[in-house]
């Protein structure tokens, strides 16, 4: 490996860990009063403790899990616009979220009490997860399995037009679940606690490693697909693999979190841009950047209108998105530049 | 039985636009003494009235077709009894019962302007910020925009209806009935509980009802005040720590949210979850609270029945 690349990456490394660090620290002192250590509090113990540290934990993990699937995405689709959402796992999600939401009004309309009771119990988190999977499930069987990329894509992109368009009718007859469902759609870091933490730290755990060991053959893949197999890679498991990992990710962090914007997106270009690097380190530095960026929105969502919230995936859009503009413009002035 | 409600509406319409007839006969009759002796400009007859945007309406006579496409105007218009003059509603309207057989519209956001054109509504009642309006008034029909977001909206909405449907007695009576049922249901709340802190929790994420909103405003009529100031709003989204530094004395939502709150991060630190000074409505219920129509009283009263029934607090009010 050329020396500058190397360095390149460990900078960002240190980069990600120093700023992963400090966003943590500001984490734990911003809070309901802005930003202030509730010391001298009688119950300051509590407020960090169970509020402000699973809740600041619990962001990390959450952009760590979609930084994850969006570079397995965009590995796995060869495409720099895929997201981890692209599978049909947001739509399945929110549809679930919708259907519990609206149970109680269902029961009214047709839905027998059996399913009611079931859909109660369930509870929003495992039926977001339960739904996420049942997406991407879907477009699998809709696209005949992993072979071919651009029917799974197609099939992905249709499922969530589907399940979205139920979720909608859902809405319709349900009115009561509309504020909910939009909470869900602009995700929210608000109500982490530590069981939250323990899922998604487990999830982090149980994605990480085989995607790593699976990166060799992403990057056999962006080679080209006869390459690929020219090299011997069994293809259609190492892909139906990838979509396996990726839902995994995606499904655990939205049930704690709702549909978080564009961390999954933004966070491997930003790696890309970087550090350019085999697939192994940009699915890793994608988690990292991931962690850190939602972090950061999570910290601005409660302390710049405190005591109120502003929903975080707005600010994951404006935070990520905003940096990656101002990027492109850069590079795009130096490229100019450097012509003239 | 739906034909039978529906012809009975007929019947009723048909009266009620008989008498009015009748009614403008009469004033047809004394307007022209009026006009031989030059006295009156001709527009005296007409129902003049300025609505939510500032606009002035006219009609020569009360309305009989009326399409309401919100459910506290749709309360309002039943109120006033003139519940038989609605021809269609909004998608929502569910009170009273005799308006759930109605054709259905649509949303306020969605309505469906074909079947509301086709019904010839001489007015249509509806909310502001809606691109509905609009086109509704390209449609040649008439559009009453009222706000519904605070007491004083419900009341000033009642006067309007009151005069559009020559009911103003009538809406006089509704404010004053709700005025009274305000005042009873503040003599019921327990001494213990008063000037107590209320969280009244809208949605999970957590949003609240602020001392802001209209449900503030009836908490206030109750004696009670709320964790969330005016300052933030009608309905802010908060961090959920804050409830946790504010410790609310009593917690309020649907009953389900209610049962859940123990297990949000540090929520089982909240004194109201442990000491059981929680109101857990049921959804049904839940509606009625927050819907700003005439059933405010109806409302607070519901609130104080739950205050009077919670266990008396641990060493007395704050």
């Amino acid at each position: 490996m050329p020396e500058p690349e190397r360095r390149r990456r460990i900078r960002l490394a240190a980069a990600l860990a120093l700023l992963s660090a400090l966003l943590g620290l500001a984490g734990l002192g911003a809070g309901s009063g802005g930003w202030a250590w509730p010391f001298g509090e009688a119950d300051a113990a509590l407020v960090v403790g169970e509020i402000r540290a699973p809740r600041t934990l619990g962001a990390w993990l959450v952009g760590a899990l979609l930084g994850l699937a969006g570079a397995v995405a965009q590995g796995l689709f060869r495409n720099p616009l895929a997201d981890p959402y692209l599978l049909g796992s947001a739509s399945g999600a929110s549809l679930a979220v919708v259907l519990v939401l609206a149970a109680g009004t269902l029961a009214g309309q047709g839905l027998d009490l059996a399913t009611v009771d079931l859909l109660l119990r369930t509870g929003l988190v495992a039926a977001a997860f339960a739904g996420a999977l049942a997406g991407v499930l879907l477009a699998l069987a809709l696209a005949a399995g992993a072979q071919q990329t651009l029917r799974l894509l197609l099939a992905g992109v249709v499922v969530g037009v589907v399940l979205g368009a139920v979720a909608d009718l859902v809405t319709l007859a349900a009115p009561e679940a509309l504020r909910g469902r939009q909470v869900f759609l602009l995700g929210s870091t608000g109500l982490l606690g530590w069981p939250a933490v323990t899922l998604l730290a487990a999830g982090l755990l149980l994605a990480l490693p085989p995607s790593w060991r699976l990166a060799r053959g992403l990057d056999a893949l962006a080679l080209g697909e006869d390459t690929a197999r020219s090299l011997g890679l069994p293809i259609a498991r190492l892909r139906l693999g990838l979509v396996s990992l990726m839902a995994l990710a995606t499904g655990v962090a939205v049930s704690q979190a709702g549909l978080v914007a564009f961390v999954g997106l933004v966070a491997p270009h930003l790696v890309r841009r970087f550090a350019p690097a085999p697939q192994g380190y940009t699915l890793v530095a994608s988690a990292a950047t991931g962690g850190t960026l939602l972090l950061a929105a999570d910290v601005l969502a409660r302390s710049l209108i405190a005591p109120q919230e502003l929903p975080v995936g707005v600010l994951t859009a404006l935070l990520g998105g905003g940096y990656l503009l101002w990027l492109l413009h850069r590079r795009a002035a130096a490229a100019l530049g450097g012509r003239l | 039985m739906r034909v039978g409600v529906a012809a009975a509406w007929r019947a009723l319409a048909a009266r009620e636009a008989a008498t009015r007839t009748g009614r403008r006969a009469v004033h047809r009759l004394g307007l022209g003494l009026l006009l031989g002796l030059g006295l009156l400009p001709a527009a005296l007859a007409d129902i003049v009235l300025r609505d939510d945007r500032g606009r002035e309406l006219r009609w020569p006579a009360p309305p009989v077709r009326i399409v309401s496409l919100l459910p506290s105007l749709t309360e309002g218009v039943c109120a006033l009894g003139a519940c038989a003059r609605l021809v269609g509603t909004d998608r929502y309207a569910d009170w009273p019962a005799e308006v759930r057989a109605l054709p259905k519209l649509g949303g306020l956001e969605d309505p469906q302007l074909e079947a509301v054109v086709a019904l010839r509504p001489e007015v249509v009642l509806a909310a502001p910020s809606t691109r509905v309006t609009e086109r509704l008034e390209a449609l040649g029909l008439k559009v009453l925009v009222l706000e519904s977001q605070t007491h004083a909206d419900v009341r000033r909405a009642l006067g309007v209806l009151g005069r559009l449907l020559d009911r103003e007695a009538e809406a006089a009576r509704t404010w004053a009935a709700i005025e009274a049922d305000l005042r009873r249901a503040a003599a019921r709340v327990p001494a213990a509980r008063r000037g107590q802190r209320v969280y009244f929790e809208v949605e999970s994420a957590p949003y609240a009802a602020g001392a802001g909103s209209f449900i503030g405003e009836t908490l206030a009529r109750l004696g009670l005040g709320n964790v969330v100031p005016a300052e933030l709003g009608p309905f802010p989204r908060l961090n959920p720590e804050y409830l946790v530094r504010a410790q609310p004395d009593i917690v309020m939502a649907v009953r389900r949210e209610v049962e859940a709150m123990p297990r949000r991060p540090g929520w089982q630190h909240l004194r109201a979850l442990q000491t059981g000074a929680t109101c857990g409505f049921e959804p049904a219920r839940y509606e009625l609270l927050v819907r700003p129509g005439p059933r405010l009283g109806e409302a607070a009263l519901l609130l104080a029945d739950c205050l009077a029934g919670l266990p008396p607090p641990a060493g007395g009010a704050r």
